[in-house]
C-alpha cells in the first residue's frame, strides 16, 4: 500500500509543473480574456462574428488540430515564434512556456464567455449614473464596471485554470511530452497507461488531478457565494 | 440658471423644448411620454441633441451651432434617477463619497457631516444598498448627487417607485434641499401634487413642447390649462404662513391675504411658510357670507374667469387677496347663482379636505431660509 501513496519524484515534477502551467495560462490570459469580452459584449463593429468565431474555435476543433496551428506559428520557424525568439527571447517551442500558452489558448473561450455573461449582467445604467457624478470613462470601469464584473471573471479564471489542468491534445502536439519540462499531469497520465506496470502511477496521479479539480471548484464557489452576499447588502 | 433651447427627434417622438428658469426647484410637469425624462437626459448628458443650446450659469454644455458637447462627467450636474441607481458593491458612505473624489475640491460645497445630517442617514453609512428601504436608497442617492457638488440638480421623478408614506418621508427632504442647499433643482414629475407642493416654477410639458412656464400658484390658475394637466387634478396653490396652532381641536391655522384657513394639524413652526394646495371640488360658492355652516374656511373672493361651455362641469376661477383659486361647480349652479366674471363672492373650503399631501413647507423669499425649522 506503501507504494500506492508515494509519489515518485516524477510524479511530483509533473504535479508541480501542471501546476505552474496553469497557473500561467490562467493569469497571462486574463487580461486577454477581459479585452476580448468586451469588445465582444460592447463594441460594434465590422468581423465581431468572425473574431467571436476564432475566439470560441478552440472549444470546438480537435486540440491537436490547435496544438498543430500553434506549432506552425509559434513552432521555432513559424512566422510568431521567429519574431518572439529573436526579438525578444521569448520561446515556447518544446519548453514548459508553449506548454502554458497552449493551455491559455484552449481556455481562452470558456474565460471570454463567463466574463462576457457577467458584462451583459452589469445595469448600465449604473454607469451613466457614475458619469453625471464626474467619473470619466476610465474610472467608471475601474470603479464600477469591473468589480461587478467580478464573479464572471472569477468563473472565468477557474473554468480556464480547470481546462489548463485538464489539457492534453493540444499540448503533447505543440511541445511533446517532456518529463521535467512539457510533462503535465494528463501526459504523465498518458505516459504511466503506455507502459507494463504504470497502473499504480496513473491512478494516484488521476486522484491528485480530482483532488486539485474539486479544490479550485470548491474555492471558486465560496468566492462567489461571499461577493454574492456582499452585493445583496449584509 | 438653466438655458435652454433644444430640438431632439427619438423615432417619432419630437420634442421641441425652450425655457430659461432660476434657482429654487423648477418642475417639469407632464403625463407619462411628454418628453420630461428625454429633455432631462439631455441636460444631464446621456444623449446627444439634434439641435440645441444648454448653458447653466452662463456655463455653455451643449450648443450644436458651434460644435459645442461638454461629456457628461465634465458637467457637474447632478442626477437622482428614478430608481435609485445606488453602487452595490459599495457601502453608503462610499457611494455618497464616489462623486466628491471627481469634483474639483475648490468648488466643494457641504461637507460629508452636513449632508448626513441634512437627510437623515447618519446610522446608515456602514450599510450597502442590499441592506436599506426604498425611502432610505432614494436618500442616499439625493445625498450622492449632492456631494458632487453639481450646479444644477436633476431629480426624475424620484418618488415614483415609492408608496405613499415612502413618499411622505422623503418629501420634507427635499423640501429642505430647495430651501437649504442652495443647488437649482430641475424635477420631473407627473404628480400635480408634488408639484403644488415642491415647486418654485413650474413648466408645463405635453407632446414634447412646453405650454406654459411660470410660477407654480399661476400656472396652475390657468384654466386653460386643464386638458394637460388633467382636470380631475385642477387645483390651485396659496402661498401662506402659519398663525397659530390650535392644540384643542388638533388644527393649525395658516394666513393668507384674503384670510384665514384652518387645515389638519401640520408639524411646522408659526411663522414658517406654507404651501395650501386647494382642489377645485373641494370648493364651494356662496353669494352672501354664510351663517351656521360646518365648513370652517370663508374668504372673499371674486369670479375672474369661467370655463368650459357644453360640459355639465364649470370651472370658475377666483381671485382672493394674495392668489388665486378654482371651484368646480355644476353648470346647474353657475347659471341659477348668475356667477359670472366681476361677482363678488364667498369661497368656502372644508377643513378636513386639505389633507396632509397638499400641505408643505414654502420659503416664501429664497433669501429667507433659516427662519423656519421643521420638527420632525
Amino acid at each position: 500500500m506503501d507504494t500506492l501513496f508515494a509519489l515518485s519524484q516524477d510524479e511530483l515534477t509533473a504535479i508541480r509543473l501542471s501546476l505552474k502551467v496553469a497557473l500561467w495560462a490562467t493569469f497571462s490570459s486574463l487580461p486577454v480574456g477581459i479585452l476580448l469580452a468586451l469588445v465582444l459584449a460592447r463594441g460594434r463593429f465590422f468581423g465581431k462574428a468572425f473574431l467571436d468565431g476564432l475566439v470560441h474555435l478552440p472549444l470546438v476543433l480537435p486540440p491537436v488540430v490547435t496544438g498543430y496551428a500553434l506549432l506552425l506559428l509559434f513552432g521555432r520557424n513559424g512566422p510568431l515564434g521567429r519574431v518572439l525568439a529573436d526579438d525578444f527571447g521569448i520561446v515556447f517551442a518544446f519548453r514548459w512556456t508553449g506548454a502554458a500558452l497552449a493551455s491559455a489558448v484552449m481556455g481562452l473561450p470558456l474565460m471570454v464567455r463567463a466574463i462576457r455573461l457577467s458584462i451583459d449582467a452589469v445595469d448600465r445604467r449604473l454607469e451613466d449614473a457614475a458619469g453625471t457624478l464626474g467619473a470619466a470613462p476610465g474610472w467608471v470601469f475601474l470603479l464600477i464596471t469591473l468589480p461587478l464584473m467580478l464573479p464572471g471573471i472569477i468563473a472565468g479564471m477557474i473554468l480556464s485554470f480547470a481546462r489548463s489542468l485538464g489539457e492534453f491534445g493540444a499540448t503533447i502536439t505543440f511541445v511533446s511530452n517532456i518529463p521535467g519540462e512539457t510533462q503535465t499531469l494528463p501526459s504523465a497520465i498518458y505516459t504511466f497507461t503506455q507502459v507494463p506496470g504504470g497502473d499504480a502511477g496513473a491512478l494516484r496521479l488521476s486522484l491528485i488531478a480530482v483532488l486539485i479539480s474539486m479544490a479550485a471548484l470548491l474555492a471558486s464557489d465560496a468566492l462567489a457565494r461571499r461577493i454574492g452576499r456582499r452585493l445583496a447588502g449584509a | 440658471m438653466l438655458e435652454l433651447d433644444v430640438q431632439h427627434r427619438l423615432g417619432a417622438f419630437a420634442l421641441d423644448a425652450r425655457f430659461t428658469t432660476g434657482p429654487g426647484l423648477t418642475a417639469l410637469f407632464g403625463r407619462s411620454g411628454a418628453g420630461k425624462s428625454s429633455l432631462v437626459n439631455l441636460i444631464a448628458g446621456l444623449s446627444r441633441p439634434d439641435h440645441g443650446r444648454i448653458a447653466v450659469d452662463g456655463t455653455v454644455l451643449v450648443d450644436t451651432a458651434r460644435g459645442v458637447y461638454v461629456p457628461k462627467h465634465r458637467r457637474r450636474i447632478g442626477y437622482v434617477f428614478q430608481e435609485d441607481r445606488l453602487f452595490p458593491h459599495l457601502t453608503v458612505q462610499h457611494n455618497l463619497l464616489f462623486g466628491r473624489w471627481f469634483s474639483p475640491r475648490a468648488e466643494r460645497s457641504g461637507g460629508l457631516d452636513d449632508v448626513v445630517a441634512l437627510l437623515g442617514i447618519g446610522p446608515l453609512l456602514q450599510r450597502r444598498p442590499g441592506a436599506l428601504s426604498g425611502g432610505e436608497k432614494q436618500r442616499v442617492a439625493i445625498g450622492r448627487a449632492l456631494l458632487a457638488s453639481p450646479r444644477l440638480l436633476l431629480m426624475d421623478e424620484p418618488l415614483a417607485a415609492l408608496d405613499t408614506q415612502r413618499k411622505d418621508e422623503i418629501l420634507p427632504y427635499i423640501e429642505r434641499l430647495r430651501d437649504d442647499a442652495g443647488v437649482p433643482i430641475v424635477y420631473v414629475s407627473h404628480s400635480i401634487a408634488e408639484v403644488a407642493r415642491l415647486a418654485t416654477t413650474m413648466v408645463l410639458m405635453s407632446d414634447g413642447k412646453v405650454d406654459a412656464i411660470g410660477p407654480v400658484t399661476e400656472v396652475l390658475g390657468r384654466l386653460d390649462l386643464y386638458p394637460k394637466t388633467g382636470r380631475f387634478e385642477a387645483s390651485a396653490v396659496l402661498d401662506t404662513t402659519v398663525a397659530r396652532h390650535d392644540a384643542v381641536y388638533g388644527l393649525s391655522v395658516l394666513r393668507c391675504a384674503a384670510g384665514e384657513i384652518h387645515v389638519p394639524r401640520i408639524d411646522l413652526a408659526v411663522g414658517g411658510g406654507v404651501r395650501v394646495r386647494i382642489r377645485a371640488r373641494d370648493v364651494t360658492i356662496a353669494l352672501a357670507p354664510p351663517h351656521g355652516l360646518s365648513a370652517l374656511n370663508i374668504l372673499p373672493a371674486r369670479i375672474v374667469e369661467t370655463g368650459g361651455d357644453e360640459s355639465p362641469v364649470v370651472d370658475i376661477r377666483l381671485a382672493l387677496d394674495g392668489g388665486h383659486l378654482l371651484a368646480r361647480l355644476t353648470r346647474r349652479s353657475v347659471a341659477e347663482l348668475g356667477l359670472v366674471s366681476g361677482r363678488a363672492v364667498y369661497a368656502i373650503i372644508k377643513s378636513v379636505a386639505i389633507d396632509r399631501h397638499s400641505v408643505g413647507r414654502f420659503a416664501p423669499e429664497p433669501a429667507d431660509q433659516a427662519t423656519d425649522t421643521l420638527d420632525t
